[in-house]
């Protein structure tokens, strides 16, 4: 399959004659190895100007690492770089900017209490003094501004202004320094979708104007939406090049993940119960006295996936601590007619105890203790079962043979209990967790961003669980920022916005545009 | 409290608080840019002895303030190294460096003028006179501006004057050049300096060598300025974590500073007047209770009671380049 669409791609290249303009960019055999991981395997690839090249792949297939040493992060061990066709080494971020390149980072690189002209002019200052580069980068902006689509205001500092205008800043910090190629590495991950859209209409305008686009990412739509080529990834290597217009999803998922995906999650119908969870008027303030949930309430029936939908930033996370019991809140909350207590008297394992397993959105920071071992993180948190102890003591032995077997059974590799968490990926690191939450036998499982920087391969196992753990007839209230895993995943979708719930759905009744308007906090245009 | 008395206590204000100036600002520039420094007050007292043990042995006060700003130096080049090279802990390093500076002046100064560790007194030129400012004694008979000038303001050394002009230099260079940009951005999101393509260490190690600079004149206020004329042991007594204490108040702007350091200044110099307690009140409050009133606001203002203080972003964090 992969040498069929390799061959392909390169006949198509020479009919349209690609072979005579000049590529924007063009990397030769670049090998970048960290230790024994070879990152990036002798990698070639042309970008052509003035187009939309998207780079596809997974979790550690090394796309990453490939831009960084085009930005100059990284040095390749050995390959080539061609800008415009003129070898080009790149040392340093100053260099990759000097030759032209731009690159607006997953997590932005923004001066939180800095201006937007501040941030822009920072690193590219005319002078010693200040004010005359501040003035120049006022009026560059007004131009940007009016050229591509890119309204901020100069003087609003970063910190108060939404995601979607930070990335603007980024892109701006780019074309004030005369980017001509830009790179996007997961642009979208912050964004609604209305603001996604308006992103795509500035890398359109962008192109129009000449300049070259680098995307990023692991959506397979954005993919399609947007780029003119494509080139996967897999392994540190690059598998194919191909045009958008040829290719198709499941095609680029196959190249990604080297065999079939199912990219949508197959599950029979909900047969819902009775309800596990009920909430009522949930509020919580923070620290700062801003009130994070401002009255919600949900229900979550047994047998059924309720979908929290919504921005990052908007409540999911309180709700998702408060019902854990690492938060404090006001209002009710009964599991299975049992209300909850909510003043902080229960915490984390009260909640366990109660029936109430808890995958959290950050398993690095929440979910794992990184530099235990596997075994201990499965242990963690239901490490006093009786299962696990003996006596006052743990049964480490029990512990370990018991994370074994799970290891066996969520496909998590390798399969050593003794290694520590860190030393696992992403997707292998997130089965450890689920496994665990999962395994307990909740009643009710809270599970936050499941797939969060998880491979594809890994996503479509995790989802199988939820959904297996669903037909057992337990309740589960999911929590995700990407619409797709909501819509494909869930049975109702609530859609959360500045910690209310703006409305809730049907999953089968409604689709991304509505569900995208009430993330926006838009109640109208829905039905 | 009559009108002379009050002027003699300004006039002490602004003398005590010109090393917790110039020790504010110094923290001020390092933590800016994201090195927490709690080494200030091992920065002073090494100065504080190099320039006075320097100004006795060389008979020239200016070689030994050179010989104080040298100290201070390594042992900023020492913080920088530990926190910035070789990414350690900030707070740890920061107390080696006091810790060695407490031992080695006592060490140092009894080998070498064998006087249980103070350096001999300093004669004339030896010591930073008190510098009359031009027009001070024909301002001094206008009503009250007059005796502000020329009893308060005038009659200190050239440090003070140094410590007052560095509060707009400080201002100034933060926010209005390129260096106070950068400065300021990387001690926020060190990140967003790199990618920008500038060197985030080399801006740190300015700042670490700007707050040595700084300390060193601090400490030369403390032994080599008049009245005082000579080191004692560990005569910074705390200056340099009350000055922590006034950043913090001062929420890390150097104007804000100027008030904060004034504030500490003006309480150590009601301390030296324990009579004038007992006259107001009308009882006698212990002299040791007037000594610790800086040390209790301290305290106060180190607990968070005064307002909302937010470091910052970066502070205290090694940058390390991630992926």
């Amino acid at each position: 399959m992969t040498s069929a669409v390799q061959s392909q791609t390169q006949s198509q290249g020479q009919s349209q004659g690609q072979s005579q303009a000049t590529p924007a960019i063009e990397l030769r055999g670049i090998s970048k190895a960290f230790g024994p991981v070879q990152a990036n395997k002798d990698i070639s690839i042309r970008v052509m100007p003035g187009t939309i090249h998207g780079i596809i792949g997974e979790n550690g297939a090394g796309k990453s690492t490939l831009m960084s040493i085009l930005y100059g992060f990284y040095h390749a061990d050995s390959g080539e770089i061609l800008i415009d066709g003129r070898p080009t080494r790149i040392p340093d971020s100053q260099a990759a900017i000097r030759a032209g390149i731009g690159m607006v980072f997953q997590h932005f690189k923004l001066v939180e209490n800095f201006t937007v002209l501040e941030n822009v002019v920072l690193g590219a200052e005319d002078s010693g003094l200040l004010r005359p580069s501040l003035a120049r980068a006022r009026s560059e902006l007004r131009r940007l501004a009016q050229d591509y689509e890119l309204e901020v205001d100069p003087d609003a500092v970063i910190e108060e202004i939404g995601v979607g205008f930070q990335q603007r800043v980024e892109i701006l910090k780019a074309l004030y320094r005369k980017a001509d190629i830009l790179i996007l590495d997961e642009p979208t991950g912050v964004l609604t979708p209305p603001e996604a859209d308006h992103l795509f209409r500035i890398l359109r305008n962008l192109r129009e104007q000449g300049k070259t686009i680098i995307l990023i990412t692991h959506k397979l739509r954005e993919i399609m939406e947007i780029t003119d080529t494509v080139s996967v990834m897999r392994r540190g290597e690059m598998t194919a090049t191909v045009r958008t217009a040829d290719t198709s999803p499941a095609q680029l998922a196959e190249l990604m993940v080297g065999r079939k995906v199912l990219l949508q999650v197959d599950k029979a119908p909900a047969h819902p119960g009775a309800p596990v969870l009920e909430v009522e008027n949930l509020r919580v303030t923070d620290a700062k006295g801003v009130e994070r949930l401002k009255g919600v309430s949900l229900a979550v029936r047994a047998g059924e996936i309720l979908g929290i939908a919504g921005v990052a930033g908007n409540g999911q996370s309180e709700l998702l601590q408060v019902l854990g019991g690492t938060m404090r809140a006001t209002g009710a909350v009964r599991l299975n007619g049992r209300p909850l207590d909510l003043s902080g008297r229960e915490d984390a394992r009260d909640r366990r105890a109660a029936g109430i397993g808890h995958v959290p959105e950050d398993r690095q920071t929440q979910g794992l203790i990184l530099d235990f071992a596997a075994w201990e993180n499965v242990a963690l948190g239901y490490h006093d079962r009786e299962a696990y102890t003996n006596g006052p003591m743990m049964d480490q032995a029990a512990m370990k043979a018991d994370t074994a077997d799970k290891m066996q059974r969520f496909d998590v590799r390798p399969p050593n209990p003794l290694l520590a968490a860190k030393n696992f990926s992403g997707g292998n690191q997130q089965k450890i967790v689920v496994a665990r939450e999962i395994e307990s036998g909740p009643a009710l499982l809270l599970i936050g961003q499941p797939t969060r920087g998880v491979d594809i391969g890994a996503i479509e196992f995790i989802h199988k669980q939820i959904v297996a753990l669903r037909d057992q007839g337990k309740a589960i209230l999911l929590v995700s920022v990407e619409l797709d895993e909501i819509l494909s995943l869930s049975d109702r979708i609530a859609v959360m916005f500045d910690g209310r719930i703006m409305g809730e759905r049907l999953a089968g009744q409604t689709d991304a545009g509505e569900l995208g308007l009430l993330m926006a906090g838009i109640t109208e245009g829905a039905r | 409290m009559d009108w002379s008395t009050l002027l003699q206590i300004f006039d002490a204000t602004i003398r005590l608080a010109t090393p917790l100036l110039l020790a504010c600002l110094a923290g001020l520039f390092s933590e800016r840019a994201g090195i927490f420094d709690i080494g200030l007050e091992g920065k002073m007292l090494a100065s504080a002895f190099l320039a006075a043990a320097l100004a006795a042995v060389t008979g020239s006060i200016w070689l030994g303030l050179l010989a104080g700003i040298a100290g201070a130096l390594v042992l900023s080049a020492i913080h920088g190294l530990a926190s910035i090279t070789f990414r350690g802990n900030q707070l740890i390093s920061g107390v080696a460096i006091n810790f060695l500076a407490a031992g080695l002046t006592v060490v140092v100064g009894q080998d070498w003028f064998a006087e249980g560790g103070r350096t001999p007194q300093l004669g004339e030129g030896e010591r930073f006179r008190q510098l009359t400012l031009p027009g001070a004694s024909e301002m001094a008979d206008l009503p009250v501006l007059g005796p502000l000038y020329s009893d308060v303001l005038s009659g200190h050394s050239i440090l003070t004057y140094m410590a007052l002009l560095a509060v707009p230099l400080s201002w100034w260079v933060l926010y209005r050049t390129r260096f106070g940009l950068r400065l300021r951005a990387v001690g926020e999101n060190p990140a967003a300096v790199d990618t920008a393509g500038i060197s985030v260490t080399r801006l740190r190690y300015s700042a670490v060598a700007i707050a040595g600079l700084l300390c060193a004149l601090a400490g030369a206020q403390l032994s080599t300025a008049e009245p005082a004329a000579g080191f004692v042991r560990d005569m910074t007594a705390g200056r340099g974590y009350i000055a922590l204490a006034a950043l913090i108040f001062a929420k890390w702007r150097p104007v804000a500073a100027l008030g904060a350091c004034l504030l500490f200044g003006f309480l150590q110099a009601l301390a030296l007047r324990p009579a004038l307690f007992e006259q107001t009140l009308g009882f006698r409050v212990q002299g040791q209770l007037l000594d610790a009133l800086p040390y209790i606001l301290t305290v106060v203002i180190l607990a968070g009671f005064v307002g909302r203080a937010i470091p910052p972003r970066a502070g205290g964090e090694p940058y390390v380049k991630e992926r």
